[in-house]
């Protein structure tokens, strides 16, 4: 049941995309999704549609579960394009009583419907090829220079791998005090608020005294294995860019070229 | 029959990357009074397969009857079927959540709709049971050795009164006198309430000790179902599938090979050691 959740959502496949360096692929996204807010041109979004299309082609990944995150904004989604359908000053195309459709409010709000598909799946392909581990370490690598601003880079991103490794085994840890206590007759579904908030007692003290024992036993195992910090520790993979990462960001300065080239030589749409 | 599976499959994670057919087409027949065991290496599908017996898990495919009736028909009574068939999983200590022992042994009875008066009643039995006096009543069960803790869990499902026990590896981590005492509690339940008992274990020595039946799991299929006489004469597939048979199984087969007459159906120590009297009397 709650194993049905996918968190982290990495997908295990090999593919170009897997091997490409986590901060190449962070910077890639950072670069799509300013490709976008930069293109406004029917033009610049056939490119970026062509870029995205081979990103997902080259990830290996099913269209199925780029789609997947698609449904959390599925209301964001309506909202925005239905207020920029109806709300944009223009010629109308067809009214109905006040509401009008202008031709203007028609293409705004089909752009900001592919914009915003693009931003989540764009996003997606990140996470679907690169592993939690890799990117907190491609996230401290490249935020490398705030520790000259005396900001714990390490510490956070430590943090953040160990946050992001312990949500799975919290989750499988729940399904199974759940289970344990169906078996005992307990009732999480039915009741009122009250009712259910109460029922929850013995899902959750179970579920922090584990949590807690979980993290002095992996406080002490790293004590044991003397860490003590960032400073002064080497990697025993370090992160290392290859030639298909060099390939990547000369992909990437093109691709943005033609973006600003477009938005600079074309007239505006909008 | 108590429980009857026909065809069960289940798959983990079903359309996700993580895929995982942990049962394969599995039949299987439980008859009520039955003491059966259920062995298999590990990740071969016996938590999975036990947990379809009192319906916290839902065949992806295939059948399931309690007393004849198919549980995943409309409107059968989970609860009440959760109450018949007691589950007591891998590691239940984890789940002790109540300030003292003996309240959260009321749990269980106090869900199956019991005065407080009656749910006291059963605890009390069920502590006594798993050889826990009244002097560990009022204790936090957090403050319990993890054998104690186990033996408290333990209890809190035999205080719902099951008719069918099934207990997911009860003895594991606990010292051998522990364990001993646990089994042959378990053991006096079915004799003297005809309880019907599942157990799953990896030892093969409890297992050839206390059950009538063996049902053997290997990556997710059924693959032996006999008595233990008759498992443990596969003992070379046994090891072929990461188990093995009880060591007694090696002796008296090691002595058949070596020219001695014995009997090679034998399981526990104390038929070989009737055994082999009687050969040296002869
Ligand atoms: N919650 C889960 N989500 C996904 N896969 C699971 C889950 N639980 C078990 N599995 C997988 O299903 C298979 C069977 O697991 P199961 O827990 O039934 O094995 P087991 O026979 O009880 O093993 P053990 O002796 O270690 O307890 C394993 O391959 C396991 O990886
Ligand atoms: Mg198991």
């Amino acid at each position: 049941m709650l194993k049905d959740i996918t968190l982290g959502q990495y997908y295990p496949v090999d593919s170009i995309l897997h091997k490409l360096d986590p901060r190449t692929k962070l910077f890639g996204t950072m670069v799509f999704i300013i490709s976008l807010f930069i293109a406004n041109d029917i033009w610049a979004y056939v490119i970026a549609t062509v870029f995205l299309a081979s990103a997902i082609k080259l990830s290996n990944v099913p269209l199925k579960f780029m789609v997947r995150g698609l449904k959390a904004i599925v209301f964001l989604l309506l909202i925005s394009v239905s207020f920029n359908l109806f709300l944009t000053p223009g010629t109308a195309v067809v009214s109905l009583g006040f509401l009008k459709i202008t031709k203007e409010g028609m293409i705004v709000a089909g752009f900001m419907g592919i914009r915003l598909i693009y931003l989540v799946v764009g996003s997606s392909i990140m996470t679907l090829t690169t592993t939690p581990n890799q990117l907190t370490d491609g996230l401290e690598k490249s935020l490398d220079f705030l520790n000259r601003f005396h900001v714990p880079v390490h510490e956070v991103s430590m943090m953040m791998s160990i946050a992001l490794r312990f949500i799975p085994i919290l989750v499988e840890e729940t399904d199974k005090i759940m289970k344990a206590q169906m078996a005992r007759g307990a009732d999480f579904e039915t009741g009122n608020l009250i009712q259910k908030a109460k029922n929850m007692i013995p899902l959750l003290v179970p579920l922090f005294i584990s949590a807690f024992r979980r993290a002095t036993d992996l406080a002490m195992a790293m004590e044991a294995r003397c860490y003590r910090g960032g400073e002064g520790r080497t990697k025993m993979k370090p992160l290392k860019y290859g030639n298909q990462d060099r390939v990547t960001y000369l992909v990437y300065v093109l691709y943005l070229a033609a973006i600003i080239g477009l938005r600079i030589l074309r007239v505006q749409i909008f | 029959m108590a429980i009857k599976a026909e065809h069960i499959n289940y798959v983990y994670g079903k359309g996700t990357a993580f895929e995982q057919h942990a049962l394969k087409d599995v039949n299987l027949e439980i008859e009520a009074g039955e003491f059966v065991g259920l062995i298999g290496h590990t990740g071969s599908g016996k938590s999975t397969l036990i947990q379809h017996l009192n319906g916290l898990l839902r065949a992806t495919d295939g059948k399931l009857y309690y007393n004849g009736r198919n549980i995943y028909e409309e409107g059968y009574d989970m609860r009440a079927l959760r109450s018949h068939v007691g589950l007591v999983f891998q590691y239940p200590e984890h789940q002790l959540f109540e300030i003292d022992v003996f309240t959260d042994v009321c749990f269980g009875p106090k869900n199956q709709g019991l005065n407080k008066e009656e749910a006291a009643k059963r605890a009390k039995e069920a502590l006594t049971m798993v050889g826990l006096d009244e002097s560990y009543y009022k204790r936090s069960p957090f403050e319990l050795s993890g054998g104690q803790k186990r033996r408290v869990a333990i209890a809190g499902v035999l205080a719902m009164n099951p008719d069918v026990l099934i207990l997911d590896e009860p003895t594991a981590g606990l010292d051998p006198k522990g364990r001993d005492e646990i089994l042959d509690q378990i053991k006096r339940l079915h004799e003297e309430r005809n309880m019907t008992i599942i157990l799953v274990s990896h030892s093969m020595e409890d297992v050839a000790r206390y059950v009538d039946r063996i049902l053997v799991m290997n990556h997710g299929e059924k693959v032996f179902d006999d008595t233990p006489k008759e498992v443990f004469q596969h003992y070379k597939e046994l090891e072929a599938m990461g188990l093995a048979a009880p060591e007694i199984t090696y002796v008296v087969q090691t002595l058949k090979s070596h020219g001695v007459p014995i009997d090679t159906s034998i399981t526990t120590i104390e038929e070989a050691r009737d055994e082999i009297i009687r050969l040296l009397g002869k």
